[in-house]
C-alpha cells in the first residue's frame, strides 16, 4: 500500500519530470498565464538567446494590469488610444509578442478580456490537478479549483516559456481547517482576512496551504477563489482547495474544459486527488467559523485584521517588539489613533474589484447592500470594476450595473484597476479607501493612499454610510 | 549573471520586517519593458525623505542590506530584485524572505542570507559604524570584531550564484526528459490539453 498523501503531494508527484539528488525537482507546468507587466523582459530574453516558446498551446495571454477601466471603444466601435505612453507600450509589446510566438491572446477589447485570475477559471483554461504559473503573486487564486498555482518572477516566466518547466524545492504542507458555519454578513473574504490575521503575513512561508473544513466546502467556487487568492498574503506561495462536485459543476462546459469522454476521465482523475485519510501536514491551524466577524484591516500589512466591531490596536499590545515598531509606523501612515472604533473611521473612496473580489457573486453581494440606497456625500470616488467582460455582461443582464450607478457608483471596464495603482485608478494621498482588493501596503493604491481591506458587502456598506460599517446593521 | 563570492562593505541597517515589494519598487515603476534603471524607483516613498539611509553619504551604494522578517513579501515583481541590484546591493541579510523574492534575488545575482534575529540585531549594531563581510563559498558573515555567523543555502542556488549560471541552459540539458514527460502526459491524461 502506498503512503497516504495530501492533495499537494499528489499534484506534485504527478508533475515531476526529473528528481534531482539535492531534493529539488524539475516540475512540468500545465498552464502558463501571461500579462503585459511581467512578460516583456522575458520575451526580450527569449529573443536575445534565440529561444522559442516550447508549448504555446499551454499558454494564454491577456492584458489586465495596465488597461484603463474607462471606455475602450468610441461610439463608432474604434479602439481609443491609451493616454499613458508607457502603459500603451507595454500593451503593444504583449500584442506583438503573443502572436509572434503562437500564444493564444485575448486582446484588450475582446468580450472575454479581464483579470488573468478571473479569466483562467472562467474560460476553463485553469483546471483542477494542474500546475499553473503566472508572473503575478495572486496566481495562488487558481488553488480555489484545486490547481497547484503560484506566482513567479520574470526570469521564471522566461524559463517556463522556454522549457515548460520550473526547478522547484518541494514546499511544506499546512492545513487551515475552518469548521462550522459562518454567521450572516460573513463572506469568503472575511474568512481569509481572519485567517491571515491568525497566521500572520509570514505564517505560511515555505508552505502550500490546503484550506479544508465544512465552512470551506460550503463556499461556491467564486468564494473558494477568493480564499485561495490571498494565500500569498499569509506568506504561502500557493493555496489549495480539494476539487469536488461544486468545482466540477463550475468547470463543465467552459470553452477550454475537457468535453465528452475526456470530461468523464478528467472528473475521475480529479476525484482521486483529495487528501488521503491518514495523510499528515507539517502544520495545522484550526479556525472556528462561527467566531469570524465581518473583518477589516487597520494597518499596512494584511495581517493587521480586526473584526469591524473592534478598535484600532495599541502598538504596545503586541508581544513582538518588531511588530510594535511596525504597528506604530502603520498607524502613523494610516492616520489612526489606538482605541478608535473601526466603525468611526470615515471613508472617502470605495473600490469594488480586483482578482480577489470581482466575480459575479461579489458584485451581487455588493449590489444587495446598496440597492435602493445612495452613497454618502463624503464618499468622493466609488468605482465598481468587474473582473472580466463576461462578468460585466452577466451583471448587466441582472441589472446590477444600474443598482450601482443609481447609488452614485461608477461602473467600469474590466481590469486590475485601483488594486495596485498601475493604471489611472488611484486613491489620493492621505485619503482612505474601503477596498475589496488584497493588499493594504504603503502606497499600494497610489502614493500616500490608506487602504482598509474589506468584503464586497462591507465596501458597499461603507459607500452608503461614508465610514467603515458593520454590514449586518444594513441587512434587513 | 555576475558571479558572486565575497562581498564586503557597508551594510544598510534598514531592519524593518514585512518589507513588501511595493515598498521596494512601487507599481508605477513597472511600466517598462526593460530591466534597467529600476534603482531610481527603489524605496521611493522612504527616499522621499532627504535624510533617508539609502542616500546618506555613509550608505549610498552600500552592497549589503540588513532587514527584518519576511523581506520581499507581496507581489512577485522581479523588478524588486532589479531595483536592489541597480542600487548596488549584492547581499540581503534577514531572518526570513518571501519564497518568490528569494528566488528572484538569486536569479539576479543577489544573495539572500538567512540569519536568526539575534545575529541580525548584532549586525545592525556593527553596520552603524563598520563594514560587514560576506563569504558565500564558506557561508559566513563576519565583522572585524570577531563576530562570525554561518548561514545555510540550497546547494543549487549556491552553485548558480558562485558561477553566475543561466538556469535555462541548465534545464535545456533535460530536454529529453521533458519530451518523455510530455508524451506520457498525452497518453495518460489527454484531456489535460486545452480543449478549444
Amino acid at each position: 500500500m502506498t503512503r497516504p498523501r495530501t492533495l499537494y503531494e499528489k499534484i506534485w508527484d504527478a508533475h515531476v519530470v526529473e528528481q534531482r539528488p539535492d531534493g529539488t525537482a524539475l516540475i512540468f507546468i500545465d498552464r502558463h498565464l501571461v500579462h503585459e507587466v511581467t512578460s516583456p523582459q522575458a520575451f526580450a530574453g527569449l529573443r536575445a538567446s534565440g529561444r522559442t516558446v516550447r508549448r504555446p498551446d499551454l499558454t494564454l495571454a491577456v492584458p489586465d494590469h495596465n488597461v484603463p477601466t474607462t471606455a475602450r471603444l468610441d461610439a463608432a466601435g474604434n479602439r481609443l488610444p491609451i493616454a499613458d505612453a508607457e502603459s500603451a507600450a507595454q500593451l503593444a509589446a504583449l500584442e506583438k509578442n503573443a502572436p509572434e510566438y503562437g500564444i493564444r491572446y485575448i486582446d484588450a477589447v475582446a468580450p472575454e478580456q479581464g483579470i488573468v485570475h478571473v479569466v483562467g477559471p472562467e474560460q476553463g483554461f485553469s483546471l483542477p490537478g494542474t500546475t499553473i504559473v503566472c508572473g503575478d503573486s495572486h496566481t495562488a487564486c487558481h488553488g480555489g479549483i484545486g490547481a497547484l498555482a503560484f506566482g513567479i518572477g520574470t526570469s521564471e516566466v522566461e524559463h517556463v516559456l522556454a522549457t515548460q518547466t520550473l526547478l522547484l524545492q518541494p514546499a511544506k504542507t499546512m492545513e487551515v481547517r475552518v469548521e462550522g458555519e459562518v454567521g450572516p454578513g460573513v463572506s469568503a473574504k472575511d474568512i481569509i482576512l481572519h485567517i491571515t490575521g491568525v497566521i500572520g503575513a509570514a505564517g505560511g512561508t515555505g508552505h502550500v496551504i490546503e484550506y479544508t473544513g465544512s465552512a470551506i466546502r460550503a463556499l461556491s467556487v467564486e468564494g473558494r477563489l477568493t480564499v485561495s487568492n490571498m494565500a500569498i498574503e499569509g506568506g504561502a506561495r500557493a493555496g489549495l482547495i480539494a476539487p469536488d462536485e461544486v468545482t466540477f459543476d463550475y468547470i463543465k462546459g467552459r470553452p477550454y474544459a475537457p468535453k465528452g469522454a475526456d470530461w468523464d476521465a478528467a472528473v475521475a482523475y480529479w476525484k482521486s486527488l483529495a487528501t488521503d485519510p491518514g495523510a499528515t501536514y507539517d502544520k495545522i491551524v484550526l479556525i472556528d467559523a462561527a467566531a469570524i466577524a465581518p473583518s477589516v484591516t487597520w494597518g499596512t500589512s494584511p495581517e493587521d485584521v480586526v473584526p469591524i466591531t473592534g478598535v484600532v490596536p495599541a502598538p504596545g499590545s503586541f508581544a513582538d517588539p518588531s511588530k510594535q515598531t511596525a504597528a506604530a509606523k502603520s498607524l502613523a501612515y494610516m492616520g489612526l489613533e489606538p482605541g478608535t472604533r473601526m466603525q468611526d473611521v470615515p471613508i472617502e473612496n470605495i473600490f469594488i474589484g480586483s482578482c480577489t473580489n470581482s466575480r459575479i457573486e461579489d458584485l451581487r453581494a455588493a449590489a444587495a447592500v446598496i440597492k435602493g440606497r445612495h452613497k454618502a456625500d463624503n464618499v468622493k470616488w466609488a468605482i465598481v470594476v468587474p473582473g472580466s467582460g463576461l462578468v460585466k455582461a452577466q451583471a448587466e443582464a441582472e441589472g446590477l450595473d444600474r443598482i450601482f450607478t443609481d447609488a452614485g457608483l461608477e461602473w467600469r471596464e474590466p481590469g486590475c484597476s485601483a488594486c495596485l495603482a498601475m493604471n489611472p485608478d488611484k486613491v489620493p494621498a492621505g485619503e482612505r479607501c474601503a477596498s475589496t482588493s488584497n493588499r493594504n501596503f504603503v502606497g499600494r493604491q497610489g502614493p500616500g493612499s490608506r487602504t482598509h481591506l474589506v468584503s464586497p458587502a462591507m465596501a458597499a456598506a461603507a459607500a452608503v454610510t461614508g465610514k467603515l460599517t458593520d454590514v449586518r446593521e444594513l441587512m434587513a | 549573471m555576475t558571479p558572486l563570492d565575497k562581498v564586503e562593505g557597508r551594510a544598510i541597517p534598514f531592519g524593518l520586517k514585512n518589507v513588501d515589494t511595493d515598498v521596494i519598487i512601487p507599481a508605477h515603476w513597472l511600466k517598462t519593458t526593460t530591466r534597467e534603471g529600476m534603482g531610481r524607483g527603489a524605496f521611493e516613498a522612504i527616499r522621499a525623505d532627504p535624510d533617508n539611509l539609502f542616500d546618506s553619504a555613509e550608505y549610498k551604494g552600500a552592497p549589503i542590506l540588513i532587514a527584518g522578517d519576511n523581506f520581499g513579501c507581496g507581489s512577485s515583481r522581479e523588478h524588486a530584485a532589479w531595483a536592489l541590484g541597480d542600487l548596488g546591493i549584492r547581499v540581503v541579510i534577514a531572518p526570513s524572505y518571501s519564497d518568490i523574492f528569494s528566488g528572484n534575488a538569486v536569479k539576479n545575482g543577489i544573495l539572500p542570507v538567512v540569519l536568526p534575529q539575534a545575529a541580525i540585531d548584532r549586525l545592525m549594531e556593527v553596520a552603524a559604524t563598520d563594514p560587514v563581510f560576506v563569504d558565500l563559498e564558506h557561508q559566513t558573515v563576519t565583522t572585524q570584531f570577531q563576530d562570525r555567523f554561518t548561514f545555510e543555502i540550497d546547494p543549487f542556488r549556491k552553485m548558480c550564484l558562485l558561477e553566475g549560471l543561466d538556469e535555462i541552459s541548465l534545464t535545456e540539458k533535460s530536454d529529453a526528459a521533458i519530451g518523455a514527460y510530455e508524451r506520457q502526459l498525452d497518453a495518460d491524461r489527454p484531456w489535460m490539453r486545452p480543449a478549444a
